[in-house]
C-alpha cells in the first residue's frame, strides 16, 4: 500500500518564537525553519513502514510557501520517494490543509496516511482530524505505537492519564505523538540522492480548493512577562514563603 | 444562539474539566444571552447527566446514551455532535485528548475551522490562545456562523456547582444513533498512579538532568506524596534515559500550568520554558546560581538538590 505523509515547515523548535514589534504576527525572517517535529515522528514512521516491506511507496506532501520545498527535501533524504508540494503563500491553517490533503489522498488512494498531531507554531492539532472528516475515513490520532495487519491498523494512542487501543480499517489517518518512534538523521549520501526524487508542484486551484483560514489574525502579543522573583536562603525560608506568603501550600 | 459543551467523563464520573468549559460558555453566553447545554454521550452515563445538570449556567442537559458513544470515539461522536450542531451558534469542549480528537472532525463535517485552546473570551466571535508554545498570544475572531471551539481549562475558573437543593436543568435523551463501523475500541490502559496526573494536578514537581540518575527520581516521591503532586521531568532528563518520555514537560511534551511548579536540577531551557511558565507560582532549585529557570521562577534556592530534596520532605 502507498503511505502518504504530511509535513510542515515551522521555525526551528530550538529558536524561541519573537512577537513581532507592530504585533502582526511572530518574526520569521532570518529564522531558523525546520521540519515540524511530530511531522519527522510521521516521515520516521512511514519510511520504517517501507523498510518492513508494508508500504509500497511513501510519498511526503506539505502545503505552504516555496521554501517548504526544502522540508519536502529533508523528507525525500530520510526515505519518502516522492514529494507533493502544495504551493501556496496564503496564510493556512488547518481546515485549508486538510481540504488540499484530501485532494491528494483522492487522487493517491493510499492505504495509510500519517500526520503529525500538532505544528509547534499554531498548536492547533486538527489538521489529521479534520482530513480524517473529509475523506470519511478513520482516525487514531496521538499515536504511540501503530500496528499494520492486513485491512486493519491498530492504533496505540496516548490520552489523558494512559493509552487507549483502538482498530482502525483500512484506508485511515494516523497522527503521530512523541513516543512513536525516534526520528533517524539523514545521511549525506541520502541527501544529495534527494535532490533527484521526483517533486509534482501543484497549487490549491488546480486541486481546485480554496486553503485561506476563514479565521482572522487580529494580533500577536508576548504573553505577559513573569516578575523576577526572589533567592531563598534555605529550606526553611522555601516552605515559609510558600506556606505564608504564596499561599500555595498548607 | 445557545452553545452546547460536550461533557468530559471518565470511570462514569462527570470529570472536572466540563466545569471549566461551562464557565468559558458562560462568558460567551455573558455578551449574547444564548442558553447553555451539554452534552453527555457514552454508555450508562446517568449519573453523569445528573451531575452536569447540577452545573451553574446550564439549562438543558441532552444525554446520548448509547453502546455507540462509549469510550467516546471520534468517528460516532463527531457525527452526533455534527447532527446536533444545527442549534447553535458554538460547540465547545476541554482541550482534552478527547476534545481534541472529536472537534477538529466535527468543525471539518461542518465546514467550518476550529479555534483550539482558548484561554478567553473578548466577544462571541473573538478569542485568545496560545501560539508557539504559549510564547506568543495571538487574538482570533471566527467568521463562521458556527464557531468550535476546544478550550483550555486553566484559562477558566470552574463555574459553580448547585449543590442538591440549588435546582438543575432539564435532562432530555438524544436518539440520534450514529452508526460506525470504521473503529473499535480495543482496550485502555490508564497508569494506576495515586498520583494526579500531569495535565490536571495543582501541584506539579519535577526534575530534570540535575537528578543525575532515574533512581534519583524517588527523592521527588516523598515531597510529591506529601504535596498530593504529578511528577514531571525535563526533555534533558528524558533524553539522558532517566525517565519515560510520558513524563516530559515541554514545548514538545505536556504544557501544564498548575498552582505551584517545583522545577529541580533542571537548568531552564526555552523548550521546557514553554511547557510551565504559565505555572502560578514557580520554585527552582538548582546549584547553578546562574541557571536561566531563576529568571522565571518566584522562588529559587541555590542548593545540591541531594541535600535540599530530603530536607524539603521532611519539612512539609
Amino acid at each position: 500500500m502507498k503511505v502518504v505523509v504530511s509535513i510542515k515547515r515551522v521555525i526551528d523548535h530550538n529558536i524561541e518564537a519573537r512577537v513581532k514589534p507592530d504585533h502582526s504576527g511572530v518574526e520569521l525572517t532570518n529564522v531558523k525553519m525546520a521540519m515540524n517535529p511530530f511531522c519527522e515522528i510521521a516521515v520516521e514512521e512511514a519510511v520504517r513502514l517501507k523498510e518492513k516491506g508494508i508500504a509500497s511507496e511513501v510519498i511526503a506532501v506539505t502545503v505552504g510557501p516555496k521554501a517548504a520545498q526544502e522540508q519536502l527535501r529533508t523528507a525525500l533524504a530520510l526515505g519518502a520517494d516522492r514529494a507533493i508540494h502544495v504551493e501556496t503563500d496564503e496564510r493556512v491553517e488547518s481546515l485549508g490543509a486538510a481540504k488540499a490533503l484530501a485532494k491528494v489522498v483522492e487522487a493517491e488512494q493510499p492505504g495509510l496516511v500519517i500526520l503529525g498531531k500538532q505544528a509547534i507554531d499554531s498548536d492547533n492539532n486538527q489538521t489529521g482530524q479534520m482530513l480524517a472528516a473529509l475523506t470519511g475515513l478513520p482516525q487514531g490520532t496521538f499515536a504511540s505505537e501503530v500496528v499494520i495487519d492486513n485491512d486493519k491498523a491498530q492504533v496505540t494512542r496516548e490520552i489523558d492519564g494512559g493509552l487507549q487501543t483502538v482498530e482502525l480499517s483500512l484506508p485511515a489517518i494516523v497522527t503521530t505523538d512523541l513516543r512513536l518512534n525516534e526520528p533517524r538523521y539523514a545521511k549525506l549520501p541520502d541527501i544529495m540522492k534527494a535532490k533527484k526524487k521526483p517533486m509534482d508542484v501543484k497549487t490549491p486551484a488546480d486541486l481546485g480548493v480554496e486553503v485561506a483560514s476563514k479565521v482572522k489574525l487580529l494580533k500577536v502579543e508576548p504573553p505577559a512577562e513573569r516578575q523576577g522573583g526572589v533567592k531563598v536562603g534555605s529550606v526553611d525560608e522555601l516552605v515559609d514563603k510558600l506556606k505564608n506568603e504564596a499561599k500555595v501550600i498548607s | 444562539m445557545s452553545i452546547l459543551v460536550l461533557a468530559e467523563h471518565h470511570d462514569g464520573a462527570l470529570a472536572g474539566a466540563t466545569a471549566h468549559v461551562v464557565a468559558a460558555a458562560q462568558q460567551i453566553a455573558q455578551h449574547d444571552g444564548g442558553d447553555i447545554d451539554v452534552l453527555v454521550a457514552g454508555e450508562g452515563v446517568g449519573a453523569i447527566a445528573d451531575a452536569a445538570a447540577r452545573l451553574d449556567g446550564v439549562s438543558r442537559v441532552r444525554v446520548a446514551d448509547n453502546a455507540a458513544y462509549a469510550h467516546l470515539l471520534a468517528e460516532p461522536t463527531a457525527a452526533l455532535l455534527a447532527e446536533l450542531a444545527g442549534d447553535y451558534s458554538h460547540l465547545l469542549a476541554a482541550a482534552s485528548t478527547t476534545g481534541k480528537n472529536v472537534l477538529p472532525r466535527v468543525a471539518a463535517l461542518k465546514d467550518v475551522a476550529q479555534i483550539s485552546e482558548i484561554i478567553a473570551v473578548e466577544s462571541p466571535d473573538t478569542f485568545k490562545r496560545p501560539i508557539y508554545a504559549g510564547n506568543a498570544i495571538a487574538t482570533v475572531q471566527s467568521e463562521d456562523a458556527l464557531k468550535v471551539i476546544t478550550v483550555r481549562t486553566t484559562g477558566f475558573d470552574v463555574c459553580p456547582d448547585r449543590g442538591t437543593e440549588g435546582g438543575s436543568a432539564s435532562v432530555e435523551a438524544v436518539d440520534v444513533v450514529a452508526e460506525n463501523s470504521q473503529s473499535a475500541f480495543i482496550k485502555e490502559e490508564l497508569a494506576q498512579s495515586d498520583r494526579p496526573e500531569l495535565g490536571a494536578a495543582k501541584v506539579v514537581i519535577s526534575g530534570g538532568r540535575g537528578m543525575g540518575s532515574g533512581e534519583n527520581f524517588t527523592l521527588l516521591d516523598g515531597i510529591a506524596d506529601k504535596l498530593g503532586a504529578a511528577i514531571g521531568a525535563s526533555r534533558a532528563a528524558v533524553d539522558a534515559g532517566f525517565v519515560p518520555n510520558d513524563m516530559q514537560v515541554g514545548q514538545t511534551g505536556k504544557i501544564v500550568a498548575p498552582e505551584l511548579y517545583i522545577a529541580v536540577g533542571i537548568s531552564g531551557a526555552i523548550q521546557h520554558l514553554a511547557g510551565m511558565k504559565d505555572s502560578k507560582v514557580i520554585v527552582a532549585i538548582n546549584k547553578d546560581e546562574e541557571a536561566p529557570i531563576f529568571q522565571v521562577a518566584d522562588y529559587g534556592l541555590v542548593a545540591d538538590l541531594f541535600e535540599a530534596l530530603p530536607e524539603l520532605e521532611s519539612k512539609l
